[in-house]
């Protein structure tokens, strides 16, 4: 599967924020958030990152998408550098990789429809298409992640927490992204709906040869998926490698005391 | 091991525009002195609802029916009381010296402008203003010292923000355990943290229920974190209690189409293939008529749809509310 150039490619990247010391205080501390991280994702390939709260691990995504922009380091997408990117050179590769977030009723504006909500990334990203092609290419990609086509009108506050995570999902889906980056895209759901999403996930990696991404605090969540993984804590990676080979022969202490911690169910 | 806490059709009842509906849903139950019960369900089932509900914290214009008997022994002198009928000055005095109940968030569950130390007082003095300042402040130590926390002197003058996740809620169950109550209800109080930090708390609540004799309902969505911490469980699902017996037994040998599906739903280490349960929970105002899991359910057949079915013994001490359970008549003898 690893054959060929990694789609993703991240070399040595760096972000420290600047967090606000007291007034007493001669500077201000920086807090290194990613430190020092590499890592390669290939074509319909899922890579998993797991980590704690606050070990960088939604920072090293948003540096992925340019949402924030790193300190140091390099990224490649599909051999472009996606770092020097500007302006329409710089959509033309952000609507090749989308991302999907952990709170769907935060990240779905609650004042659009579905259908609208769904809709526009087109609108940005392929101007050139009529109303009524934007329509049937939403009703596919609603059908695509489960919805009925029934649910086109109405407001995200009218769906179930694993429906409006459908709908984050199609929103992502709709550009025919290369790479979807998922931050803990079921933290949020109850077990039995998080198991529909993760389902859904690994169904469409699958059938749209998706390269993914998922990043998780849940080592559980993440063997489900991934076929490598790695794991992050205080901004750097400790441990990466073919996930079976991560959960059963863990090299780094901090791995073996992570998984140690993980509840495990009787069998 | 005597009785503790005792529930008879214990049901929490709220208004709602089209008419009353019931988030809690006659739940029995017994639960012994120093016994931990896991009570685990996804969200909407009602289980926060119960705890409130036998807290007295039930949101305004909620009413609650049926029994709910708590044993109290104070001096050598027992009694029971019925927790639904209890309210107001009544449940307040019931509430840290008998029971009490740790939440999901202690960042929210917390005064962010109050010296920790300082709120343990509070509770402390609230329940107890006789007693002097200089023994208020020696049992808030006490307190944080039962909870575990390291250099507990320093941290009683630490604000909320200056404390780690897991020290907070270490905080939480030192102003719980205060007043040294005999059940302690527990709402997720591990669902914020990280994995390591969840197994030291897990660990420190079990270490307490053998030393103090404490009782303990343990809320959860997790069946992995039910499965280190509770001796039984309870699987709650749309108000009702769905299937309850030991916790090893209910895990490995599901009796309820709905535990069995949460099994498999849930991720494991071992990468198994999840098997997702179709559908979503119903509505507490559009119950299906019959097993509210019913629809879900891949056994449905249409014996399912005429009564709710009552909870049957699958095997000793282990029952659960479906049909498929074969009726046992000689089972207990």
């Amino acid at each position: 599967m690893n054959n060929g150039a990694p789609l993703l490619e991240a070399r040595n990247l760096r972000k420290a924020f600047v967090v606000a010391g007291a007034a007493w205080e001669k500077s201000d501390r920086r807090a290194q958030a990613v430190d020092d991280v590499s890592l390669e994702v290939h074509r319909a390939e899922t890579f998993g990152i797991v980590g704690e709260s606050g070990c960088g691990k939604t920072t090293l995504a948003r540096m992925l998408l340019r949402l924030v922009e790193p300190d140091a380091g390099e990224i490649r997408f599909d051999g472009d550098d996606w770092l020097a990117a500007r302006g329409s050179d710089m959509r033309k590769i952000r609507r090749r990789m989308q991302m999907v977030f952990q709170d769907p009723m935060a990240s779905l504006d609650p004042r659009m429809r579905v259908d609208a909500i769904v809709g526009e990334p087109l609108e940005i990203h392929e101007p050139e298409l009529s109303r009524a092609q934007i329509r049937a290419r939403v009703a596919e990609t609603l059908d695509a992640v489960g919805l009925s086509s029934d649910t086109l009108r109405r407001y995200p506050h009218e769906f179930s927490g694993g429906q409006r995570q459908r709908i984050g999902i199609a929103r992502a889906l709709i550009l025919r992204p290369e790479l979807i980056i998922a931050d803990e895209p079921v933290s949020a759901l109850d077990v039995s709906i998080g198991a529909q999403v993760l389902e859904l996930l690994g169904n469409l990696q699958r059938q749209f040869s998706l390269s993914l991404l998922l990043i998780s605090h849940s080592v559980p969540v993440v063997a489900q998926l991934a076929s490598r993984v790695a794991v992050m804590q205080a901004g750097k990676f400790v441990e990466s490698g073919p996930t079976e080979q991560v959960l059963n022969a863990p090299a780094h202490p901090y791995t073996q005391s992570l998984l140690a911690a993980v509840p495990r169910l009787p069998v | 091991m005597a009785v503790l806490l005792r529930l008879e059709n214990f049901s929490v009842e709220l208004p709602t525009p089209s008419g009353w509906i019931r988030p809690v849903n006659e739940v029995s139950f017994e639960l012994q002195e120093s016994e931990v019960l896991g009570l685990v369900g996804e969200s909407g089932c009602g289980k926060t609802m119960l705890s409130l509900g036998l807290m007295g914290l039930e949101p305004h214009g909620a009413r609650r029916c049926g029994r709910a008997w708590l044993e109290i022994s104070r001096e050598g002198v027992s009694a029971r009381v019925n927790l639904a009928a209890v309210a107001g000055e009544g449940m307040r005095k019931l509430r840290g010296h008998e029971i009490a109940m740790i939440f999901q968030e202690p960042m929210t569950a917390l005064d962010p402008v109050m010296r920790i130390g300082a709120q343990i007082e509070e509770a402390i003095r609230v329940h107890e203003p006789k007693i002097t300042r200089a023994e208020v402040q020696q049992r808030t130590l006490e307190a944080l010292k039962l909870a575990s926390v390291p250099q507990s002197a320093v941290r009683a003058h630490q604000f909320p923000h200056q404390l780690s996740g897991g020290l907070r809620q270490r905080a939480m169950i030192a102003m719980a355990l205060a007043m040294r109550p005999r059940l302690l209800i527990a709402d997720e109080p591990t669902t914020a943290l990280d994995v390591t930090v969840q197994q030291q708390i897990v660990q420190l609540l079990t270490n307490l229920c053998r030393e103090l004799h404490l009782a303990l309902i343990f809320i959860t969505h997790d069946l992995g974190v039910v499965a280190q911490i509770a001796q039984r469980v309870a699987v709650m699902y749309a108000g009702r209690i769905v299937e309850m017996g030991p916790t090893a037994e209910v895990l490995t040998h599901p009796a309820h189409p709905y535990t069995a599906g949460l099994l498999r739903a849930a991720p494991r280490l071992e990468g198994k293939k999840l098997t997702p349960i179709a559908g979503a929970v119903p509505k507490l105002d559009d119950l299906p008529p019959g097993c509210a899991f019913s629809p879900r359910c891949e056994f449905h057949c249409s014996e399912c749809d005429v009564a709710v079915p009552d909870l049957r013994e699958a095997s000793p001490e282990h029952s659960a509310r479906c049909i498929l359970v074969p009726m046992s008549d000689s089972g207990k003898q």
